[in-house]
C-alpha cells in the first residue's frame, strides 16, 4: 500500500551555541499515522518538533510538509506547545486561548469574528471544556490546561498535529480523552506526532513510532520496531518493556 | 485653571497613556526592567540627536535617540544569548555604559548645550507650556503636546491593528511563531513603540518618571482583572489619575511635577496591592484563613462520619477528640450549622443528609482531584478553588 508522506526531514541538524542536538536527522512520516517520538531527556523531541515549525533555525537540512516547504504548508498544521511553555498567570480565559487557535488562518490583522468563536466553543464541547469557557485560565487544573490547549489545535482544523507531551502532568482521566480524541484525529486520516515520555503506553496508544537520541535510532511501525533492542539503542541502558499484545 | 495648567495636565495625560500601553506588554513579558534601560541609554541618543539638530523637539531627535534604545535592546539580548550572564546581569551592564556617555558628552559641551543631567533624569513639565508650536506667528499650543499626541496616535493605531499578534505572541511564543507570525517582528515592534514613546515622554517627566508611567499603572491594572483589554484600560486610567492628582499633589506641595505624579503612582500601587479583590493581600489573608477553618470542618465532618458512638459526637467531647481550643470549636460548629451539615440533639452532633453527601464529594475530591462533580461545592468553599 503506497502512502502520502506527510513530513519529510532531510538531513536536518541542529545546535545550541555549537553543540548538536540533533544530528543527522532524516525522517519520513506517513499521512494518517499516530506517531510517538520517544527518547531520554535532551535527545531533542522537543527541538524536532520546534525545527519542523520553523520556531527553531537548523544549521543544515531541510523539512517539508506534503512536498512543500513549512511556510506555504502553515495552515495545514497545528501545534501544540509544552504546557508548562506559557504563563498561565496571563489575564485571558479558555475561550480566548482557543480563539488564537483561529489567528493563523486570520492572518496579519484581521479580527475574530463570530465564525471563529464558533468553531472554538465547538473545539471546546469537544474536549469537554465548554462550562469553563469563561474561566481565567490560571484558575484551571493542569488538564484542564491541556485539554485547552488541545482545543485550539483542534480550532485549527489542521491535517498534521504536532504535540510536545500533551500527557505531562495530566490527570488519569484527562489522559484517556485526549488519547480518544488524538485517536478520532487518526481515523479521519489525520497525522498525529506526540512527544511522548510513558513507554509503557506507547503500543497501547500509538500506531507509529520513532526512537530518537541526538541521532534517528529507528522510525516505523510499533508492531514491528517497538523492542528491546531500539529501547537499549535509545536510553543505553538494557531497557525491558512489556509489551502487550 | 489657567491655560498653563490645563495644558500640563492634558500633556501629562497623553504621557501617561502612550506609557501604559505598551507598559501593559512589558509587564506581561516580565520585560519591565528593559524599560529602565531604555529610558536611561536613549540619553547619548538624544545629546549625539542635541548636536545634530540643535532642537529638542526636532523628530530626527528623536528617532536617533529611539534608535539608541534599539540598541540597548539588541546588545542586552546579544550579552544574554553568549549565555555567560543573566538577563538583568546584562541589563545592568548596558544600560550605564549608554547613560554615562551621554552624561559626559553633556559635561564636555556643557556650555554650548542647553541640556542638563537634572532635567533629564526628572524633566520639568512646569516649562512644557513656554515652548509653543508657531507656524505664520499663529500659536498651536506647546510643542510636547503636540509630539506626544502623534506618538500616541501611532501606538493607539498599532494596539488596534495588532492587538491580536501582541497577545498571541506575548501569551505563547512558540504558537505564535509556528502560525507565522514572528515573535521577533512583534518583540522589536514593542521595542520600538518603547523606545520612541520613552524619547518623546523624555522631555515632559524625565527618565526615570517614564518607568513609573509604563510599569506601575500596568503592575496594578493586572492585579485587577483577569482580561486582557480591561488590564489595558485599567492601566491608561491609572496613568491619567497618576498624572492629573500628581499635578495637584505638586502645586499643593510647591514641588517638582513628575515627582509627585510617581509619589501617586507608588501610592495607588499600593492601595490596589492592599485591597484588590483577588490577588490583593488582605484578601489573600482572609483566603487563607477562610480554608483553615474549611479544613478544620471538613476534618470535623469526617469524625462525625467516622465515628457512630455518641460518646464521640457529644459537643463536650469536641475539645478532647479533635484537641481543638473552644474558639474554633465554636467557629467550626457554627458554620456547619448554617450550611446545615449537622444537627444537634441532647448534645450529640449527627451528619445531616447533606452534610453526609457533601463529605463523601469532598474526600473523594481530596483523593482523586477530581474536578468534574464538585463544581458547585467552589462556590461555597475557598478550600475547594484550588
Amino acid at each position: 500500500m503506497e502512502k502520502n508522506i506527510a513530513v519529510k526531514v532531510d538531513d536536518l541538524t541542529v545546535a545550541y551555541n555549537y553543540k548538536p542536538v540533533l544530528w543527522d536527522i532524516d525522517l519520513e512520516i506517513p499521512e494518517g499515522v499516530l506517531m510517538a517520538i520517544v527518547g531520554p531527556n535532551g535527545a531533542g523531541k522537543s527541538t524536532l518538533i520546534k525545527s519542523i515549525l520553523g520556531i527553531l533555525n537548523p544549521i543544515a537540512g531541510s523539512v517539508s510538509i506534503y512536498g512543500k516547504p513549512y511556510e506555504e504548508q502553515r495552515k495545514l498544521v497545528a501545534y501544540v506547545p509544552q504546557k508548562g511553555s506559557v504563563d498561565w498567570d496571563f489575564p485571558t480565559t479558555a475561550l480566548d486561548v482557543v480563539m488564537m487557535g483561529t489567528y493563523g488562518s486570520l492572518g496579519w490583522i484581521k479580527r475574530p469574528r463570530q465564525k471563529e468563536k464558533k468553531a472554538a466553543l465547538e473545539a471546546l464541547e469537544k474536549v469537554g471544556m465548554l462550562s469553563f469557557k469563561n474561566r481565567q485560565i490560571s484558575q484551571l487544573s493542569g488538564g484542564q490546561q491541556q485539554r485547552i490547549f488541545l482545543a485550539r489545535a483542534l480550532v485549527q482544523n489542521a491535517s498534521i498535529y504536532f504535540m510536545d507531551e500533551p500527557f505531562q502532568g495530566v490527570d488519569a482521566t484527562t489522559e484517556i480523552a485526549i488519547i480518544n480524541i488524538l485517536k478520532e484525529l487518526r481515523k479521519a486520516g489525520k497525522t498525529v506526532i506526540v512527544v511522548h515520555h510513558d513507554l509503557q503506553t506507547v503500543p497501547e496508544y500509538f500506531d507509529w513510532v520513532t526512537f530518537l537520541n541526538v541521532k534517528k535510532i529507528a522510525t516505523g511501525p510499533v508492531k514491528d520496531i517497538f523492542n528491546d533492542d531500539n529501547l537499549t539503542k535509545t536510553y543505553g541502558i538494557n531497557y525491558k518493556v512489556s509489551i502487550q499484545e | 485653571m489657567n491655560s498653563a495648567q490645563i495644558e500640563i495636565q492634558l500633556i501629562a495625560s497623553l504621557v501617561a497613556i502612550a506609557c501604559a500601553i505598551p507598559g501593559t506588554f512589558l509587564v506581561l513579558r516580565k520585560m519591565a526592567m528593559i524599560s529602565d534601560a531604555i529610558s536611561h541609554s536613549i540619553l547619548p541618543g538624544i545629546v549625539i540627536g542635541f548636536f545634530i539638530t540643535h532642537n529638542l523637539n526636532s523628530p530626527l531627535l528623536i528617532l536617533l535617540a529611539a534608535l539608541t534604545g534599539i540598541i540597548t535592546v539588541i546588545l542586552v539580548e546579544y550579552i544574554q544569548k553568549t549565555g555567560l550572564v543573566k538577563e538583568d546581569t546584562a541589563i545592568g551592564l548596558v544600560f550605564p555604559a549608554l547613560f554615562s556617555i551621554g552624561v559626559i558628552m553633556i559635561a564636555k559641551n556643557a556650555n554650548d548645550v542647553h541640556l542638563d543631567v537634572d532635567a533629564v533624569l526628572l524633566g520639568e513639565l512646569a516649562f512644557a507650556p513656554f515652548d509653543r508650536l508657531l507656524i505664520d506667528g499663529v500659536d498651536f499650543g506647546p510643542k510636547s503636546l503636540w509630539i506626544i499626541g502623534i506618538i500616541l496616535l501611532i501606538t493607539v493605531t498599532l494596539l488596534i491593528g495588532f492587538f491580536k499578534e501582541l497577545k498571541v505572541s506575548t501569551f505563547d511564543k512558540g504558537l505564535a511563531a509556528s502560525l507565522g507570525f514572528s515573535p521577533a517582528i512583534i518583540h522589536y515592534g514593542l521595542m520600538s513603540v518603547s523606545s520612541v514613546t520613552t524619547v518623546g515622554a523624555f522631555d515632559a517627566v524625565g527618565a526615570i518618571l517614564v518607568v513609573a508611567l509604563m510599569i506601575a499603572p500596568a503592575a496594578a491594572a493586572y492585579l485587577l482583572t483577569k482580561d486582557l483589554k480591561k488590564m489595558l484600560l485599567l492601566a491608561i486610567g491609572f496613568g491619567v489619575f497618576g498624572a492629573i492628582s500628581g499635578y495637584w499633589f505638586a502645586y499643593w506641595l510647591d514641588a517638582s511635577i513628575s515627582g509627585s505624579i510617581t509619589t501617586m503612582l507608588g501610592l495607588l500601587f499600593l492601595v490596589v496591592y492592599l485591597f484588590a479583590p483577588n490577588k490583593g493581600l488582605i484578601s489573600v489573608m482572609y483566603r487563607e484563613k477562610q480554608q483553615r477553618t474549611e479544613v478544620s470542618l471538613l476534618t470535623f465532618l469526617l469524625h462525625l462520619k467516622n465515628h457512630s458512638e455518641e460518646s464521640e459526637r457529644h459537643v463536650n467531647h469536641l475539645n478532647e477528640h479533635i484537641n481543638w481550643q473552644k474558639v474554633r470549636s465554636k467557629v467550626v460548629l457554627d458554620l456547619a450549622l448554617k450550611n446545615n451539615m449537622i444537627h444537634i440533639d441532647n448534645d450529640i452532633v449527627s451528619l445531616t443528609e447533606k452534610g453526609d453527601t457533601f463529605t463523601s464529594q469532598a474526600i473523594d475530591y481530596i483523593i482523586t482531584n477530581e474536578d468534574a462533580q464538585i463544581e458547585h461545592m467552589k462556590d461555597d468553599f475557598f478550600l475547594f478553588r484550588g
